[in-house]
């Protein structure tokens, strides 16, 4: 037997963490559970109100159910098209980035300069930029007769905010990529060359393999970040014209603080938050998988 | 199936414009013929690395020709080289099994599937790869990785050689036996023209028909493993092969007398009075010197080295020192005076580096 000494002293080291944590993340998170149980006549006067908010939400053929639910296919649908088209074109940016020379800073640093940018400027430079009076595009794109007004057409709207998140975003993925290509050392390149592999061939059989760490990075930051898109939309589009870009954080932001719903509120905001962690978590659980499979 | 010739092939690496060029290879001439083992030998950043990627067309010399047999392919890409290289760590596809591997280089020149099929068999089973054929690449050991790298610079029967770099680096020390003489038997049962890079000479010595030793970018000698442990032509070169190497005094040559810090050692044979100024050195190795307890040229004992299967002594005459072979019968320790015997054949004159010869062996040659 080992005689090591025991004692339940160690505990007091987790303790300031516990302590943080609790005021950090639990607490604030615990309020918005409280209020998702409870429903109020006003005066701060609440009174328990079980799973009612949560049923609501869930039912489709609700009113707040109905809401919720196309919210969530609008985000499920930005996220899904803003992955499409960031991760290969990402990849492809960060396949064409200079591998040698002064061109790799100033590539690097002209990439980088879009998620420089703090989110609020960066909906106001696409919300002048899309005008068709003052704006760049709009005025262009109208200028040369096709149709373009994002504050009324729904397609142009949409069309705003996916290119302003492939604007912004894009740079990431090719950062990250990029920083992936360098890792994979010459001689597999010397080796796909000696052994005749084409170009495509290369990258199918060498970089992709390769990059496959940190595109599982790429795809898990890219897709929470997308799926909790508001800023931007907010000052481009604010939700509309209509409902049409009226993603789930603008949704939440409108019951909370717009109708002071906050039962409906605070359901909404963990219904969100759960379905966040599980797309995170089956996205990760899919990907590290895949790689161990292939290990075999 | 070629030889493969070096016509006055040189290279510098771009450098600043106006400075003085610096050669990461100095011109050379060779030629390398079909079915030989051939080892470039040297220390790190000697330019072999650089030499093997000029064969193999990833690097295209500043300088000179290169001809496969009798074509010029000096300024031909990689691909069009029939060249097939192995490299220091193993390059595998991740996603591909090992037989995928190792027909990879043969899909990619369009050749039947019976064929590579076939072909990928033979070459498994000379390296053993049989049983991990259908397995993932990716899972394997670095050993197994690395004979995989082998397989598929093997792969193609058509190449006009196989260059290796250093291919041995990853592998462990007992593995290293096992896959050298792999490969020395691959090279006999394939009759390729095989050049092998290394820095470990017990590596070159033991798998090449030839050695070429190389030194800042410069070629020292070519020859046989006996040729450069027996006449070494540089000093580099009886430094660099034998452990432990040469051992090389500063002396003074009149005849057939060195002189050696007031001590003379007899050469056997005349020399010409080298110039004045020039570096005059007398070079042996230490297994051919022996210390015994009488005889020979004084010396004191400093220490001894016990290597198991055998003894070396390090003795000192004067300001200098050499090592040099301690017989078994022989008891003498630190500190003992004893007597250095070197037969006067395996002693040789260096000249401003370079080997010299003695009148009578210069008249023969």
């Amino acid at each position: 037997m080992m005689d090591k000494p025991w004692s339940n002293r160690a505990w007091f080291f987790v303790i300031p963490v516990l302590v943080v944590v609790l005021f950090s993340s639990l607490l604030p998170m615990m309020t918005v559970v409280n209020y998702s149980v409870q429903d109020t006549m006003g005066q701060n006067h609440f009174f328990w109100n079980g799973a009612a908010w949560f049923q609501n939400l869930l039912d489709p053929t609700s009113d707040m159910g109905g809401r919720f639910a196309s919210a969530l296919v609008r985000n499920l649908i930005f996220s899904f098209v803003v992955l499409v088209i960031e991760v290969p074109l990402g990849i492809a940016v960060a396949i064409c980035i200079p591998r040698h020379g002064w061109k790799v800073g100033a590539t690097l640093v002209l990439i980088a300069l879009p998620l420089l940018i703090p989110w609020t400027v960066v909906g106001t430079i696409w919300e002048i930029f899309a005008r068709q009076d003052i704006g760049l595009l709009g005025a262009a794109l109208n200028g040369i007769g096709i149709h373009y007004n994002d504050t009324e057409d729904p397609t142009s709207a949409w069309a705003t905010i996916v290119i302003m998140d492939v604007w912004h975003w894009t740079g990431m993925v090719a950062l990250l990529s990029y920083a992936g290509l360098k890792a994979i050392p010459d001689a597999f390149y010397q080796a796909a060359r000696i052994d005749g592999a084409s170009r495509w061939s290369v990258f199918r059989n060498i970089e992709l393999p390769k990059l496959q760490k940190v595109l599982v990075i790429a795809v898990l930051l890219r897709f929470m970040e997308s799926f909790m898109i508001y800023t931007e939309p907010s000052v481009v589009t604010g939700g509309g014209p209509g409902e049409a870009t009226s993603f789930l954080s603008l949704d939440l932001v409108k019951i909370a603080l717009g109708q002071v719903d906050l039962g409906n509120a605070a359901a909404m905001s963990i219904v969100y938050y759960l379905i966040t962690l599980t797309i995170c978590w089956i996205f990760f659980t899919i990907m590290t998988q895949l790689d161990q499979r292939k290990g075999l | 199936m070629a030889s493969i010739t070096l016509d006055h092939i040189a290279h510098a690496y771009p450098g600043p414009p106006g400075a003085a060029k610096h050669y990461a290879l100095k011109p050379i001439d060779h030629v390398w013929r079909q079915g030989r083992a051939y080892a470039l030998l040297g220390p790190s950043g000697c330019g072999k690395t650089t030499l093997l990627n000029i064969i193999s067309g990833l690097v295209i010399p500043s300088e000179g020709r290169l001809l496969f047999d009798n074509r010029d392919v000096t300024s031909l890409s990689t691909e069009k080289r029939n060249i097939a290289q192995v490299f220091q760590f193993p390059v595998i596809y991740d996603t591909m099994t090992v037989a995928e591997n190792l027909a990879f280089p043969l899909k990619n020149r369009r050749m039947e599937r019976a064929s590579i099929e076939q072909r990928v068999g033979e070459i498994a089973d000379l390296l053993d790869l049989r049983p991990v054929l259908g397995r993932r690449a990716r899972g394997l050991t670095a050993d197994a990785k690395q004979k995989i790298s082998l397989g598929r610079g093997l792969v193609r029967a058509d190449v006009s050689a196989v260059l290796f770099d250093e291919p041995l680096t990853v592998i462990d020390p007992a593995l290293k036996w096992e896959l050298r003489s792999k490969l020395k038997a691959v090279h006999q049962a394939l009759d390729m023209l095989m050049i092998y890079v290394t820095h470990d000479q017990v590596e070159a010595l033991t798998f090449a028909d030839e050695v070429v030793v190389m030194k800042d970018g410069a070629v020292l000698q070519i020859g046989t493993p006996a040729d450069l442990f027996e006449r070494p032509e540089h000093s580099f070169v009886g430094y660099f092969i034998g452990s432990p190497g040469m051992n090389f005094l500063p002396a003074s040559v009149s005849g057939s007398r060195a002189i050696v810090n007031e001590t003379a050692f007899d050469l056997g044979l005349d020399y010409e009075t080298p110039a004045l100024g020039r570096r005059v050195e007398l070079g042996f190795r230490p297994d051919y010197a022996r210390v015994l307890a009488t005889g020979g040229v004084p010396v004191t004992v400093l220490r001894v080295e016990d290597l198991g299967r055998r003894r070396l002594a390090r003795v000192a005459f004067g300001s200098h020192e050499a090592v040099a072979t301690l017989p078994p019968d022989v008891d003498i320790g630190p500190g003992d005076a004893a007597g250095l015997h070197v037969p006067p054949e395996h002693l040789h004159v260096f000249v401003d580096e370079l080997r010299v010869l003695g009148t009578a062996e210069r008249l023969r040659a």
